[in-house]
C-alpha cells in the first residue's frame, strides 16, 4: 500500500452542455507531496476540484482515494473520508464567530453532532483543537470575532484554519490566494510551507511565484487536459507548457 | 439588555394572573393564558426559524394537531390529560417527519410554500370530517384531566399553559447552544460549507424541524384546553402566518424574541382593533418597518443592533 498514491484520477470527465471542461485527465497525489494545478483560465481547474470535492458528478471516470472508488460519493461523505477543501471564493458562516467557523471543522471531524443538551462553546474537546488551528494560521488575535467582519486576507486564513481543523488526509485548496494583496499572499505562502511534508496538498492557484516555491510536482490543465506533469524545472522548461500558458502570461 | 427584558416579562407573567383576580379583572387571566401558549408556539417556530433558517409557514398546523388530540379524545368521553398530551406530542412529531423529510429537499421559497402546503391538508382534512364538527369546529366540554391539578380552575391552567412555556424556551435554549443547535445554525449560515465539512445536516434539519413540531404540538393541546373549543381555524395558514410575524417581529434567533413578539402581537391587535376594523393594514405596514429597519426585531432593538 505504501506506493499506492492517496488519490489517482482516471480518466475523468465532465461536460456542460456538449462542452467538455475536464476532458480525460488522469493523475495522482503521493501522500506528503505537494501537487499543484496550474493552466489558463477557462482550462477546467475548478470544474477538476469541485469534482474531486463531490460537488460535480463526473460523467466518466475513477477517483481511488487511498484504494476506493470515491466518484459517485457526496461531498459530505469525501469530507469525512479525510478531504478537506478551501474555496476560491471565501466560504465561511459569516454570522458566527471566527472561532465557531473552526469549532465547526472540529465538530465534522469529531462526528458526534447529534447531541442535544450540552453547550458545544464551552467544550473543550472542540475548543481546543480549533484555536490551535487559529493559532497555527495566526488569526487567533480575531477567534471572537464575527466571521463575516473581518478582513479578505483573514477569510482566506480562516478558510485554512477550517481546513487544517478537519485533521484531513487530503487538502484541496482552490486558489488560496485569490484576491490576496502582496503581502498576505507572502504570509499565506509562508504558513503553507509550514504545512508542507506534514500534510498532502492538492493546490489551484493562478499566482506562479508560489507555484513554484510551494510545489513538489505541477500538472498544467490545458483544454480540459493534462498537457504536462512532473517537476517544477521539468515543466518550467517543457515546451508545450511554454506555448499554452506560460508563454501567454508572459506576453 | 434583552435577555433582562425577557427575565422581566416573565417575571410579570408569572406574577401578573393572581394580580389581575386580585383586582376583579379575570379577563386578563385570559388574555394572558392565549399569550403564553401563543409564545409557547411561536418559540418553538423560533428553534427551526430562528436558529436553523427554516421558513416553516405551515406552523400552525402542530397547534391544529395538538389541540384535537384534546379535542377528539374528549369527544370520546377520554379525558385523561397524560394521554392527550401523548397524543398532541406523537401526532405532531410523527406529522413533522414526515412532510418534514419531503419539505426539507426543497430551499427558499419552495420550502416556504411546501410546508404551507402541508398544513392547508390537515386544514382540509379536518375540515371534510363531519364528525368531528368540520368546519364549525368541536366543543370540549371537560378539560384534560390530570392527577393532583385541576385545569378547570383558570389559574391553574394558566400555571399549566405557563410551565410548558417555561419548559419550551429551557429546551430550545439548551438545543439552540448544543453541537446539534451548532450544526443547523452554520447550514443556515452556509450550506456549501457545512457539506465541504462532512456535516450530512440534512439529518439535524429533520430532526430539528420534528423536534419543533412536536414542541408546538404540546402548546397546541394547551391552547385547546384553555379555549374550550377547537376548530380547523386555529390551523389556517393565516395562522402560521402570525406565528411567524411574532418571531421576526421578536428577533429571530433570541431566546425571548418570540415571547416579546407574541406579547407585541397581542397587545397590537388589541390596540388597533379598537381603533380601527382594518387593523391589520397598519400591522402589515408595522411589520414592513421592522423588516426593514430592525432585523434583530425587538430584540435586536434592545441590544441596540439594526441587523
Amino acid at each position: 500500500m505504501a506506493d499506492e498514491p492517496l488519490l489517482r484520477v482516471e480518466d475523468l470527465q465532465k461536460s456542460f452542455g456538449g462542452v467538455a471542461a475536464v476532458d480525460g485527465v488522469s493523475m495522482e497525489v503521493e501522500r506528503g507531496e505537494v501537487h499543484a494545478v496550474i493552466g489558463p483560465n477557462g482550462a477546467g481547474k475548478t470544474t477538476l476540484i469541485s469534482l474531486l470535492a463531490g460537488e460535480l458528478r463526473p460523467d466518466r471516470g475513477r477517483m481511488l482515494f487511498g484504494g476506493r472508488d470515491i466518484a459517485r460519493r457526496p461531498a459530505h461523505a469525501r469530507a469525512r473520508l479525510g478531504f478537506a477543501r478551501s474555496f476560491q471564493i471565501t466560504s465561511v458562516v459569516p454570522g458566527m464567530r471566527v472561532l465557531d467557523n473552526v469549532m465547526l471543522a472540529v465538530l465534522a471531524r469529531d462526528g458526534r453532532s447529534f447531541r442535544f443538551w450540552r453547550p458545544a462553546r464551552n467544550d473543550p474537546a472542540l475548543i481546543g483543537p480549533a484555536e490551535a488551528a487559529l493559532e497555527r494560521v495566526g488569526l487567533a488575535g480575531v477567534a471572537g470575532e464575527r466571521a463575516g467582519a473581518v478582513s479578505h486576507g483573514e477569510h482566506r486564513q480562516l478558510e485554512l484554519a477550517m481546513t487544517l481543523a478537519a485533521e484531513p488526509e487530503l487538502l484541496l485548496l482552490d486558489e488560496p490566494m485569490a484576491g490576496m494583496s502582496a503581502d498576505e499572499s507572502r504570509r499565506m505562502t509562508g504558513i503553507l510551507e509550514g504545512l508542507k511534508g506534514e500534510k498532502t496538498m492538492l493546490l489551484v492557484e493562478h499566482d506562479m511565484d508560489v507555484v513554484f516555491a510551494l510545489a513538489d510536482r505541477i500538472s498544467v490543465l490545458v483544454g480540459g487536459r493534462i498537457a504536462a506533469s512532473g517537476a517544477p524545472e521539468a515543466v518550467r522548461a517543457d515546451e508545450a507548457v511554454r506555448r499554452a500558458y506560460l508563454g501567454d502570461e508572459a506576453a | 439588555m434583552n435577555r433582562t427584558v425577557g427575565w422581566l416579562l416573565l417575571a410579570a407573567l408569572a406574577a401578573g394572573p393572581p394580580l389581575a383576580l386580585a383586582a376583579g379583572q379575570p379577563f386578563y387571566v385570559d388574555i394572558l393564558t392565549r399569550l403564553v401558549c401563543l409564545a409557547a408556539a411561536a418559540t418553538s417556530l423560533n428553534l427551526i426559524l430562528g436558529h436553523g433558517g427554516m421558513i416553516s409557514f405551515g406552523h400552525a398546523a402542530y397547534i391544529g394537531i395538538g389541540a384535537y388530540a384534546v379535542g377528539i379524545p374528549a369527544y370520546y368521553e377520554i379525558y385523561d390529560g397524560w394521554l392527550h398530551i401523548l397524543l398532541a406530542v406523537a401526532f405532531s412529531a410523527l406529522f413533522a417527519l414526515a412532510t418534514g423529510a419531503i419539505a426539507l429537499r426543497t430551499r427558499g421559497v419552495y420550502f416556504i410554500m411546501i410546508t404551507m402546503a402541508f398544513a392547508q391538508m390537515v386544514f382540509f382534512a379536518v375540515v371534510s370530517i363531519e364528525e368531528y364538527g368540520g368546519d364549525d369546529g368541536l366543543v370540549i366540554d371537560i378539560r384534560s384531566e390530570f392527577p393532583l391539578i385541576d385545569l378547570e380552575d383558570g389559574l391553574t391552567l394558566y400555571y399549566a399553559c405557563f410551565a410548558v412555556l417555561l419548559g419550551t424556551l429551557y429546551l430550545v435554549h439548551r438545543v439552540a447552544r448544543s453541537r446539534f443547535g451548532m450544526v443547523i445554525e452554520g447550514a443556515k449560515g452556509n450550506e456549501r460549507r457545512m457539506a465541504a465539512l462532512g456535516f450530512a445536516f440534512y439529518r439535524h434539519r429533520l430532526a430539528a424541524y420534528t423536534l419543533a413540531g412536536a414542541l408546538c404540538g404540546l402548546s397546541g393541546a394547551m391552547l385547546g384546553n384553555f379555549t374550550n373549543f377547537i376548530s380547523p381555524e386555529m390551523m389556517d395558514w393565516t395562522r402560521s402566518g402570525e406565528l411567524i410575524f411574532m418571531v421576526v417581529l421578536g428577533g429571530t434567533g433570541a431566546l425571548f424574541g418570540p415571547l416579546m413578539g407574541a406579547a407585541a402581537f397581542l397587545l397590537l391587535e388589541e390596540l388597533l382593533s379598537g381603533w380601527t376594523i382594518y387593523w391589520q393594514l397598519p400591522f402589515g405596514l408595522l411589520l414592513i418597518l421592522v423588516v426593514l429597519f430592525a432585523r434583530g426585531g425587538l430584540a435586536g432593538l434592545l441590544e441596540g443592533r439594526r441587523g
